[in-house]
């Protein structure tokens, strides 16, 4: 398909400004300063639409179809969500517009960080960072900062081989060193690793709860108790929140700190890559090193504080992603305290059916009771030269989008698989059903998968060249390429 | 199939000595490992590096690996013409995929290196295990 | 209500199947003595019709810049958004979408990605740029990242001309990643070239400046980048107010190496300040440096066009700890909004977006100098904020302002002591004539 810019035919319009109105001031903006030409395309508003209309047409969303990609948690994303943040009060008002105007939007957000603490158990969250990996550079900052005041110099972040790519990276990002701890053959942390890692220089055990195997960490009182026992903190990844709400707190599991993703857990879309929403939620002992401002309520009235003592500082401009705030706002008000647990459960129960389904075709390499997601493995299918990857391309022809794969690491052809509680039992029976003629094909006629995709709008398209000799803006004369 | 004139690391590295210089590059089998390989981060020339020390980065689609410094020296000269064509390390790794020169700081370390007998004897070893 | 739409009869089947005879059974990996015993504690459920009007209410306790003549910008703006920018946003196959990994079937997204990265590299005049960051404010402290790690060296220089709140940020960061702020001076509301000249040493990694400035101004770019070039430090440029792009020249022909910003401006509402729109663009050379997602053109196996992330090994789900940053999640469908805006007001809609601007500030700058005891403070060109020195506290000025249903300036002496008597105006598209004129009535009103 075209590119926007090769749509444009000189001298159309797609906007009708008003003229300026107003007696006219000679530039007094250098010449040199003064733009000579702009390369945007020139279209009328027909032409923008049904550009962006078929583009859309090229683009699958939950809204398409069944979108399993573990770890992401894909779910349906109420319409209503929309319609309230598109509410003229929250969509069109200005962050430096008066408190007493901003009355709505404060006591939205105040309210909406007193459920996330009833939910996770925590006794302070703020809501600046704008997503989980954010959130986690937010949460080892405070750590750093609550050792440093403590005067010690601790330097190792214990992270399970298991962990999302963001740990490690966030991780070394604020000058932290990373140690590995395995997993062992049941799925989850190895204890007697973990006692051998954790000592005086352990500043923080970054850990997935539960983890992105899918599996609870059935172990994790004691795990924060090791970590707790040589004076370390113990943060949660809070991706995996939606197998847990209503049913456990991570305060309760001896979390310190963690993140949410409001994109995942609360329903608010993913859009194609984000916006997002990452609070970190922290106890008692390090709200004081929260970024400030925080939002308080003195008497009636909601305030922005400024004053946090042993704040990080800031993290975001303003006060974070508010429109997203707005729609996880509306979710739980919506469900309340019985639908938060019906989403943890039927979402676990999906989960859990549809592995059992799967692993009648497929390698699935800890095979125990999943929680909201699980991960089986391409290896059997591998032997007659089918990939993972190309299992991935042919669920593509059968309408699905594929699961996440080759992710976690320690799994190899590894797929992982998150239905969410938001999909129907004759859904999960439709991809079932499609795994399994992937699996005969395999054996059958490995050509066709490996050959995949064949019906969607672009063939397999060829990642390699793509790195190797990068395009990356529009120049008229790679059209053609 | 391993040049005889080179020596070799456990890492997969190979190093061929001439004069003070050495040339490093990555041997047949990392390539094959590695799969299509994408990019290359050297380090700056006139850097000095440790016997061990990470000297460069190879990225390919599924995996970023060291390259690391089979012995110590200063980095002299780097294969710029990888950065515009990182294929030429899967297609020619002991020839136009070289990857550095270095010069030759201690010599006494060339001995702990492995011949291509030896080398191949330990690839083996290492297929068999994995 | 749940979204659950498996019924009663339908999750039995399934726990047939599983052999199980209550969901509870699942959760049995869960050491009892730690689950909830209670319910938790939140409101009572609330059905569509009652949350409509519960937010509803909580929504008109705001203020609604459709209400109110708005002449507050510093760093979030209200501009004109088309209405097809909305419209096209709500194509569920975008906005319910991920990241897309898969890239046959995710075509759409990475079409726009490519194009919103070719618009920001025609806005900058830069060669590479990002799928998006978190915010102006993080993308201005992952460049100064970016320059330490490319150059190794420490100190980031950056102007107190730059937003305040970014340098909060970027503070913050600095913090954790072991790098060393130095702030040079302004002079006459630019950054102070003088005072540039005498910091810069060797362990500056970077010099930071924003253009426009904080306060509207129009910094000298070319000067300041040749300064930083001739220390072998990286010039990193700062835009906020990316309209004005639409009428000046892109920081890349002064020479900067990466452009970083917030693109807000372009088809995105306030939303109370976020989700915003960060930018990030680079020359050539710092292509495989940058962080975050990068969509890239490349063909399929039939020889077709098409799109595909690419670069990822400089991300953290491939190189984990040596990852350039570890973003994952960023702003696509702001990117989106921001793509389809510059579509549709194209090569001439922005440059007259930018010049309604300009005309409509400087008109407004005149008539408020000629109220008796306002002056502007600064005498240099500016695109369409600019600082006002009141005859009283522009706190009172705007209390009284508000009243009026107009939204003054911000109070810049929040975070610049010396100008406590100081309001920072900014007009756009959406300021009419009759607008301007009932602000500089009001403000004249209001005197002794």
């Amino acid at each position: 398909m075209k590119l926007i810019f090769e749509k444009s035919v000189s001298g159309r319009m797609g906007v009708t400004l008003p003229k300026p109105g107003v007696p006219k001031s000679d530039l007094n903006i250098p010449e040199e300063y003064l733009r000579e030409d702009l390369n945007l395309p020139e279209l009328s508003e027909i032409d923008v639409v049904r550009h962006y209309t078929s583009l859309s047409l090229k683009n699958f969303g939950v809204d398409s179809g069944f979108y399993p990609l573990g770890s992401c948690t894909m779910k349906y994303n109420p319409k209503i969500n929309e319609s309230i943040a598109s509410f003229p009060g929250f969509r069109n008002s200005h962050p430096y517009q008066p408190e007493g105007g901003s009355q709505g939007a404060l006591q939205l957000m105040y309210k909406l960080s007193n459920y996330l603490c009833e939910i996770t158990g925590m006794d302070a969250f703020t809501l600046q960072p704008a997503a989980g990996a954010h959130g986690e550079l937010t949460g080892l900052m405070m750590a750093k900062a609550y050792l440093k005041k403590k005067g010690e110099e601790r330097k190792n972040i214990l992270i399970p081989d298991s962990a999302h790519g963001t740990n490690p990276a966030s991780s070394v990002g604020c000058g932290f060193d990373t140690i590995k701890i395995e997993t062992n053959r049941k799925g989850t942390v190895d204890l007697e690793a973990l006692a051998a890692a954790a000592d005086e220089n352990t500043a923080v055990l970054m850990i997935t709860n539960p983890n992105t195997l899918g599996i609870f960490e059935k172990d994790i009182v004691n795990i924060s108790k090791i970590v707790h026992s040589h004076g370390g903190l113990v943060y949660l990844d809070g991706a995996n929140m939606n197998a847990m709400l209503g049913i456990v707190k991570p305060r309760d599991m001896g979390v310190d700190m963690m993140h949410l993703n409001l994109h995942k857990t609360f329903s608010t879309p993913h859009g194609g890559g984000g916006p997002g929403g990452g609070p970190v939620g922290v106890r008692e002992f390090l709200k004081d090193f929260l970024p400030a401002p925080i939002i308080e309520k003195k008497k009636d009235k909601y305030i922005l504080n400024y004053d946090v003592t042993n704040s990080i500082g800031r993290v975001k401009p303003f006060y974070g992603n508010f429109g997203v705030m707005v729609k996880a706002f509306t979710y739980i008000r919506m469900l309340g305290s019985q639908g938060l647990k019906d989403v943890a459960e039927n979402a676990v129960l999906n989960a859990n059916y549809l592995m059992r389904k799967l692993k009648e075709d497929y390698l699935l390499p800890y095979d125990v009771v999943c929680k909201h997601e699980f991960v089986i493995s391409g290896e059997n299918q591998k032997k007659d030269g089918v990939s993972t990857m190309d299992i991935a391309k042919r669920l593509l022809d059968y309408g699905f989008h594929p699961p996440t794969i080759y992710f976690p690491l320690i799994v190899k052809e590894a797929m992982m698989i998150e239905p969410t509680e938001t999909e129907s039992k004759q859904t999960l029976d439709e991809f079932a059903d499609a795994m399994h003629k992937i699996a005969e094909e395999a054996k059958t006629n490995p050509d066709i998968v490996k050959s995949a995709p064949h019906i969607t709008p672009t063939r397999r398209l060829d990642g390699v060249l793509a790195a190797r000799k990068p395009i990356v803006k529009y120049k008229p004369s790679d059209s053609d390429v | 199939m391993n040049p005889k004139d080179c020596k070799y690391t456990k890492e997969h590295e190979w190093i061929k000595v001439e004069g003070s210089v050495a040339t490093i590059g990555i041997t047949n089998f990392a390539q094959e490992q590695l799969g299509d390989i994408v990019s290359v981060e050297f380090p700056k020339v006139g850097k000095e590096f440790s016997i061990g020390e990470s000297l460069a980065l190879i990225d390919s689609m599924k995996t970023t690996s060291d390259v690391y410094a089979p012995i110590s020296g200063e980095i002299l000269e780097i294969n710029s013409e990888l950065e515009s064509r990182p294929e030429l390390l899967n297609e020619d790794p002991y020839g136009e995929g070289w990857i550095l020169k270095l010069n030759i700081k201690n010599p006494n370390e060339l001995e702990d290196l492995m011949n291509a007998e030896e080398y191949e004897a330990h690839v083996e070893k290492e297929a068999e295990g994995a | 209500m749940n979204f659950v739409p498996n019924t009663k009869k339908e999750r039995e089947e399934m726990m047939d199947f599983l052999g199980i005879s209550s969901i509870t059974e699942l959760f049995e990996d869960v050491d009892a003595g730690i689950r909830n015993k209670d319910d938790l504690k939140l409101p009572e459920p609330m059905s569509e019709i009652e949350i409509i009007d519960y937010l509803g209410e909580l929504s008109s306790s705001n203020h609604n810049m459709q209400d109110f003549a708005c002449f507050l910008g510093a760093g979030a703006y209200y501009h004109f958004i088309p209405s097809v920018v909305d419209h096209l946003l709500l194509r569920g196959e975008f906005y319910t979408s991920y990241t897309p990994y898969q890239a046959e079937m995710s075509q759409g997204m990475l079409q726009s990605i490519f194009e919103f990265q070719s618009m920001i590299c025609e806005l900058t005049g830069m060669d590479a740029a990002n799928a998006s960051m978190y915010d102006g404010a993080s993308a201005l402290s992952e460049a100064a990242i970016l320059a330490a790690k490319y150059t190794e060296k420490k100190s980031i220089m950056i102007s107190k001309a730059v937003h305040p709140e970014y340098r909060h940020v970027l503070k913050t960061y600095a913090n954790a990643f072991g790098l060393k702020i130095l702030e040079t001076e302004m002079e006459n509301g630019l950054s102070d070239i003088k005072d540039i000249k005498t910091k810069l040493n060797d362990s500056c990694a970077c010099v930071i400046v924003q253009f426009p400035n904080f306060f509207g101004n129009i910094e000298e770019l070319k000067e300041i980048g040749d300064l930083a070039h001739k220390n072998d430090s990286i010039f990193v440029t700062n835009v906020v107010e990316p309209i004005s792009l639409g009428l000046l020249k892109p920081p890349g022909a002064f020479g900067a190496d990466v452009v970083v910003g917030e693109a807000q401006a372009l088809g995105n509402p306030l939303n109370y300040g976020g989700p915003h729109l960060g930018f990030m663009a680079t020359k050539e050379e710092f292509l495989k440096k940058i962080p975050g997602r990068i969509s890239g053109l490349t063909l399929d196996t039939s020889g077709e066009r098409g799109f595909i992330l690419t670069l990822q090994t400089r991300e953290q789900h491939i190189r984990r700890e040596r990852a350039t940053s570890n973003i994952c999640t960023n702003q696509a469908l702001n990117a989106l909004a921001a793509t389809i805006y510059l579509a549709v007001m194209g090569k001439h809609g922005l440059k007259e977006a930018a010049e309604i601007c300009y005309q409509r500030a400087h008109y407004a700058s005149k008539k408020i100098s000629d109220v008796k005891g306002f002056e502007m403070r600064f005498s240099v060109p500016f695109f369409n904020e600019f600082l006002i020195e009141c005859p009283k506290s522009p706190k009172e000025i705007n209390r009284t302002l508000l009243s009026k249903n107009i939204l003054g300036g911000f109070e810049v002496g929040k975070y610049y002591e010396e100008m406590e008597n100081c309001m920072l105006l900014c007009v756009t598209e959406m300021n009419t004539k009759s607008q301007i004129d009932e602000l500089v009535n009001a403000i004249a009103e209001g005197l002794p």
